[in-house]
């Protein structure tokens, strides 16, 4: 039997998105961009600081890193937990001796089980961004708007009681989001979100709760993208990282201030083996002259003054 | 089902006729873009899923859309450094979509072939009437925004039913490149009418490098050129083809356009490199060497 003609009827084409999220816009049709300082890009570390729990669902999928073999995975679950325990510590000696100030996103229960890691964020006067409750409790297009607006609830109230700080930004766990996701981030006080891999600039996004921004958090040369994802080399991360970051430097002498965003793991990066490779990609980074290391907040709110 | 639908016939790659391209260049070079517009809630189609998460797929769908948003704009400066015009795969409901990107490569003089409507609305299950009525619907589409006749066919999402070749050459499609079995453009068998295949390749593909492969961007750049390098050798003896099909969500990334753009400098730095169009390779072709590569082919299959 024929597919219904239904599926030959297209209502949303017409010009700009399918949605009415954020509008069409092309990067070189904006105008440029200003940095403090005059610098040129704007740098952003974002460390994820993951919770996988043992008992991670497997429905409606798993985020990628997760529990791999019958229950109780240890394997997994212990190395995720390393980047916790270690990996961390070392991934942010690399950003101090270099000068980089950190944006951390958090799972919530990452900062309830460990609120030493929120103390070193803190003490470093690095942002702390909302990431969930943890990698276990995704939000996805099949789950109820009231059990999501728990989990945005649960952790971001949860993240501002232990860091003191504002908490205004928003990454789901695996990017995932449901219909609801951004309105119910926005109605808790969250002015940007991470899961938007759209675009090299922040953009204003719409929710029924008021305008909140994307802000263009690196996914395609992030430590776990390339060497867990696409099995490459940590000389690879660093190639593509210093690729990408003189493309940025580049288009910023043409076309105004670009951002820089580099998504960090500590159970990838912090492993001995590949500390040294972080240090090298983000040496030539901080080493280039004309950037400037912010939080995300630090940079939205430089966006958002000049719109 | 069937084994195998006989689309071509059997054509050793040895003791053909020779092709000469324009100006005794050995080999025709041209850069498919795909450009490309995925829905965030396509209809469901029972044979295949668009986006592998409920929906919204956010992640996927928001690094197809980097493609148009930034992607696109990278890959078109890089090609306008070298010389090289596209010939676009393209979903044509971008023309409502995004009609700025429809006049840069306008204005620049590209061809715009079709990649269906959407990337998300697949041919299975679609009867031969739905069909045709959706490659009506890609002809009037761009015939409207950009004056062109639609020459070249590349199924959405590279889906197909059994027929599907029969109705492109039906509706006047010239040339698919929907074929990866040769590295020179193939008479393709028909009901009724003619219809050739471009070579377009996997192989080169950006997203089959990155996405499938999951190479480093210097790793595409070597295949690219080793690619190049054997083809331009043997384009001495008879003309070949080479394709860099591109997507600017994928090689329009700030950490994949070097390499990109190496490539383009490579390969237009050589002489006797022919840098067009598909097509102007399918015209070219029709007009001097299809009629011998249906002879020849009656003899191969004689012998």
């Amino acid at each position: 039997m024929a597919i219904s003609d239904d599926y030959l009827k297209y209502p949303k084409r017409a010009h700009g998105m399918d949605h009415d999220r954020y509008d069409w816009s092309m990067i070189q049709d904006r105008p440029p961009l200003k940095w403090p300082g005059d610098a040129k890009v704007a740098v952003c570390v974002m460390v994820a600081l993951e919770f996988f729990p043992l008992d991670q669902p497997a429905k409606p999928f798993k985020a990628p890193g997760g529990m791999a073999t019958p229950y109780p995975d240890l394997r997994h679950y212990t190395l995720r937990d390393y980047g916790n325990r270690i990996g961390f510590y070392r991934v942010i000696k690399v950003l101090d001796e270099l000068g980089v100030k950190p944006t951390v996103a958090f799972n919530s229960v990452v900062a309830e089980r460990y609120p030493q890691l929120v103390d070193e964020v803190n003490r470093r006067d690095g942002e702390i961004l909302a990431y969930g409750v943890d990698m276990g409790k995704l939000h996805h297009g099949e789950m109820a708007i009231e059990e999501e607006a728990e989990l945005v609830r649960q952790s971001v109230a949860s993240l501002r009681q232990a860091s003191g700080q504002a908490v205004t930004g928003w990454w789901s766990p695996a990017r995932s989001e449901s219909m609801n996701t951004l309105d119910l981030i926005a109605a808790e006080g969250i002015e940007y979100v991470c899961d938007w891999i759209n675009d090299d600039l922040p953009y204003p996004i719409r929710s029924k709760n008021g305008q909140i921004h994307s802000m263009p958090i690196s996914h395609d040369i992030d430590d776990q993208t390339i060497i867990s994802g696409y099995h490459q080399s940590e000389d690879d991360f660093v190639d593509q990282v210093c690729d990408a970051f003189d493309i940025h430097m580049a288009d910023s002498k043409t076309h105004g201030g670009r951002v820089f965003t580099l998504t960090i793991h500590p159970w990838m990066s912090g492993q001995p083996h590949r500390i040294k490779s972080l240090k090298r990609a983000l040496s030539h980074v901080m080493g280039t002259s004309g950037v400037w290391s912010a939080t995300a907040s630090e940079i939205l709110d430089a966006f958002k003054k000049q719109g | 089902m069937k084994s195998d639908l006989g689309f071509y016939d059997f054509n050793p790659y040895i003791n053909r006729p020779r092709i000469k391209w324009p100006n005794g260049a050995r080999i025709a070079f041209w850069v498919a873009p795909n450009i490309e517009y995925y829905e965030l809630e396509p209809p469901p189609n029972p044979t295949r899923q668009a986006w592998a998460r409920p929906l919204p797929d956010v992640q996927m769908y928001s690094s197809r859309d980097y493609g148009n948003r930034v992607g696109h704009w990278r890959v078109m400066e890089a090609m306008d450094r070298h010389g090289v015009r596209g010939s676009v795969s393209l979903n044509v409901a971008l023309c409502d979509h995004h009609p700025e990107i429809i006049k840069d490569c306008a204005d620049r003089g590209w061809e715009f072939y079709s990649h269906g409507i959407y990337n998300t609305r697949f041919v299975f299950n679609m009867d031969k009437d739905q069909e045709r009525a959706m490659i009506k619907d890609v002809f009037d589409t761009v015939k409207k925004h950009t004056g062109q006749t639609v020459s070249g066919w590349l199924s959405p999402a590279l889906t197909y039913n059994e027929w599907t070749l029969d109705l492109l050459a039906e509706a006047g499609v010239q040339y698919v490149c929907d074929l990866f079995h040769d590295d020179q453009p193939q008479p393709v068998n028909v009901d009724n009418g003619r219809l050739i295949s471009v070579p377009y390749s996997l192989e080169m593909n950006d997203i089959i490098a990155y996405n499938v492969n999951q190479i480093p961007p210097r790793q595409y750049l070597n295949q690219i050129k080793a690619c190049f390098d054997q083809l331009y050798k043997e384009g001495a003896e008879s003309g070949t083809v080479m394709c860099i099909p591109l997507h600017g969500y994928a090689v329009g990334h700030p950490h994949r356009i070097a390499a990109f753009e190496e490539a383009l400098e490579y390969i237009t730095g050589h002489d006797d490199v022919w840098v067009t169009t598909g097509r102007e390779i399918a015209e070219w072709y029709y007009a001097h060497n299809y009629d011998q590569a249906v002879e020849h082919l009656k003899l191969v299959k004689g012998a």
